[in-house]
């Protein structure tokens, strides 16, 4: 049913992304699908990586360290972002586009009152993304 | 957004740079926390400490306005009259050293590694570094200070020049010509190369140390050739904090001023009243649209405004230079050129000189003022410029601004010296800079004498709007990303904070008083950050010769 599953990764908190790593790496499975992981940062040195190719290359390697864990094939594909804070959605957007993904499977926290305000990034993305979208919560 | 190559697990090449290895994690003193809803994510104590210090000195200024006018209104002159010839000199050591940048072989050094591509295109990235940096000075000063210099009864005439006017203000035909010419040197000097080159000075060592040598985007990163890892203690925390300090106070008294002058703009077009509500109105409608810059980020707010605000500004010179005379006014503008590399150098030089008023009076406090200022409008500079050469990014950093501030002062100034030539008597220039002094209202004045003065007098009121705008968001995003120690994705609230911060620090001065000695405090801490400066060239040159070329 699916060919391309397409997970967003936040690899400053990679900790937290639990559910939806497993949870996609289960449906490639079951549906002999691939893997993408998407990462988006900007130029700017961040906590993760010093510029954007040490970015992709730490994104790599956590593709191929999931692969190896969990038994699936999968592939890394960065996004730069100028503001990520603001262009997150439209990069992952963008992304799903690029790499042609037929499902997204994406952490979202539990709403609560600031998303009156600020519309979470699976949101957003849920509603303007042409293929499948999955939100999990945790 | 660029794309990253999408080969499995090999890494895009943005190619060889000098990456320095510290311990020091970006985000590491940061609190990552919830406030009820809010996320946080604020350097620890930068943030607070600058904050709290801040809501301080308006608390001071607010309660002892006359205390804090005194001192500062005494220490700013004090500062820029026993030190002009530190600062005149400084300016000058910048311009050299960016010059020396540019057919240096370090100018072949790419800001982001040897393959990496810049991140913006040449208008965007221009329209953003001006309308953040010189836009609203050039709106202010564009008419006032060429016809200052002209006909200034006050005796500030740079370098002697003698005043075409007798004492009843009758023109003297044969002190025209050399007034005029005089009067755009000076100008020019005050706009051209040496304030961009303040600015490049600190933009580049931002540039180099985040992009190249792999540290946080904060001010404190350019001295880590100096420093070492104590940058990352307390010594660096003062650095962020005074430039957190100078960037806000700086922004949230020009925004008083400026709703000020707008206030002033408005009465004098529409006969609007000159009111304290009107000018609270004014700040609460450029923070609220800063506001929805800062929320649309810096690709669909801030760039945006800055390119919308770059073609006003583009047809308001051309409406001029037409309506003033193209000819004369192009002549006019050789003439300057010309001037201006004639006297540059006698104008640069401190010793010996008589004209005190001019050299102390302008000079110094110009650069003060745009030094204080540097910390803020170096930063944003360098946040937009990944990705071009250093050849690249000072020519385009110094150069071709100056270009544009050397027509755009030939083109206001000129036709507003034209104006009082041709009628002394009947000039709306002439009456409000030269017989009383009413600077808001120059621009507005030199446009009554031109066609379809009602048009382009609201173009120009909205204009000096929309530079305050661009001034405030790109400010909040530099804030911003200072108080959370590098990080450029800080949760959006911390933006919302410091742009609304600005605009009520920004109302609480106007209403209570001391938006003045505020602003001469901003002015002062222009001497310690010339030290700073110089001390960035030297490490500016370290981290070069350590990066690869080519």
């Amino acid at each position: 049913m699916f060919k391309k599953v397409m997970v967003p990764v936040d690899l400053t908190h990679r900790e937290k992304l639990t559910h939806s790593l497993q949870c996609a790496a289960d449906l490639a499975k079951l549906y002999e699908a691939s893997l993408v992981y998407v990462g988006v940062t900007s130029g700017v040195p961040s906590s993760v990586a010093h510029n954007p190719a040490e970015y992709q290359e730490k994104l790599a390697d956590f593709a191929k360290d999931k692969a190896a864990s969990l038994g699936i094939s999968s592939e890394a594909h960065t996004k730069m972002a100028h503001d990520p804070a603001t262009e997150i959605d439209d990069a992952l957007l963008e992304a799903a586009e690029e790499i042609g993904a037929d499902l997204i499977v994406m952490q979202s926290h539990v709403p609560g009152l600031m998303e009156y305000v600020w519309p979470s990034n699976g949101g957003k993305v849920a509603e303007h993304a042409k293929c499948s979208v999955l939100l999990v919560r945790g | 957004m660029t794309d990253i190559n999408t080969d499995q697990g090999i890494p895009a090449p943005e190619g060889a740079a000098d990456i320095i290895e510290t311990d020091y994690e970006i985000g590491q003193d940061n609190i990552e926390t919830k406030m009820g809803p809010i996320g946080l994510d604020i350097h620890n104590p930068v943030f607070l400490i600058s904050g709290l210090s801040i809501v301080a000195f308006v608390a001071y200024a607010l309660v002892a306005p006359g205390q804090a006018g005194e001192f500062f209104g005494w220490l700013r002159p004090a500062l820029t009259s026993n030190f002009d010839w530190f600062f005149l000199w400084s300016a000058n050591i910048f311009v050299l050293f960016c010059l020396f940048l540019i057919v240096s072989p370090w100018g072949s050094v790419r800001l982001g590694g040897r393959d990496a591509t810049p991140d913006y295109g040449y208008p965007g990235w221009f329209a953003m570094l001006f309308a953040a940096g010189m836009g609203i000075g050039l709106m202010f000063f564009g008419v006032l200070e060429p016809v200052y210099y002209f006909g200034t009864p006050w005796g500030d005439e740079p370098l002697g020049v003698v005043r075409p006017f007798t004492e009843d203000g009758a023109l003297i035909e044969e002190n025209v010509a050399e007034a005029r010419r005089m009067a755009l040197a000076a100008t020019s000097y005050h706009w051209a190369l040496h304030p961009w080159a303040i600015y490049a000075v600190v933009a580049l060592a931002l540039a180099l140390f985040t992009y190249n040598k792999g540290l946080p985007l904060t001010i404190r990163s350019a001295f880590y050739p100096i420093f070492g890892e104590r940058v990352w203690g307390w010594t660096g925390h003062i650095i962020d904090t005074l430039a957190v300090f100078a960037t806000l106070f700086g922004l949230a008294t020009s925004l008083g001023f400026g709703a000020q002058q707008a206030n002033a703009g408005l009465e004098y077009v529409y006969g609007l009243p000159n009111s304290i509500t009107v000018q609270v109105i004014l700040i609460i409608a450029i923070t609220a649209v800063a506001l929805i810059s800062v929320l649309r980020g810096l690709d669909g707010g801030v760039k945006v405004l800055s390119e919308i605000n770059m073609v006003i500004a583009l047809l308001l010179l051309v409406f001029v230079l037409v309506a003033a005379g193209a000819g004369t006014i192009l002549s006019e503008f050789g003439r300057g050129i010309l001037a201006y590399f004639q006297e540059v150098i006698p104008l640069s030089n401190p010793h010996g000189r008589e004209d005190t008023g001019y050299m102390q009076g302008w000079t110094a406090f110009y650069w003060a003022w745009w030094i204080s200022w540097s910390p803020f409008v170096g930063m944003f500079i360098a946040r937009v410029s990944r990705g071009r050469t250093v050849r690249e990014f000072v020519t385009c950093v110094l150069i071709i601004p100056s270009f544009v501030c050397l027509l755009w002062m030939a083109v206001f100034g000129g036709a507003a010296i034209e104006q009082v030539i041709a009628d002394p008597a009947g000039s709306a220039v002439k009456a409000q800079v030269i017989d009383s002094y009413n600077p808001p209202l120059s621009l507005f004045a030199m446009l009554e004498g031109l066609p379809f003065a009602a048009i382009t007098s609201t173009i120009g009121i909205i204009l000096v709007i929309v530079f305050f705008v661009t001034s405030s968001d790109s400010g909040s995003l530099v804030i911003d990303t200072i108080t959370a120690g590098g990080k450029v994705d800080a949760p959006m609230p911390q933006r919302v904070f410091w742009c609304t911060f600005e605009g009520l620090v920004a109302i609480a001065l106007l209403i209570g008083g001391g938006l003045g000695a505020l602003q001469a405090m901003v002015i002062s801490t222009g001497l310690p950050f010339t030290v700073i400066l110089l001390l960035i060239c030297v490490a500016i040159i370290k981290g070069l010769r350590a990066e690869p070329r080519g």
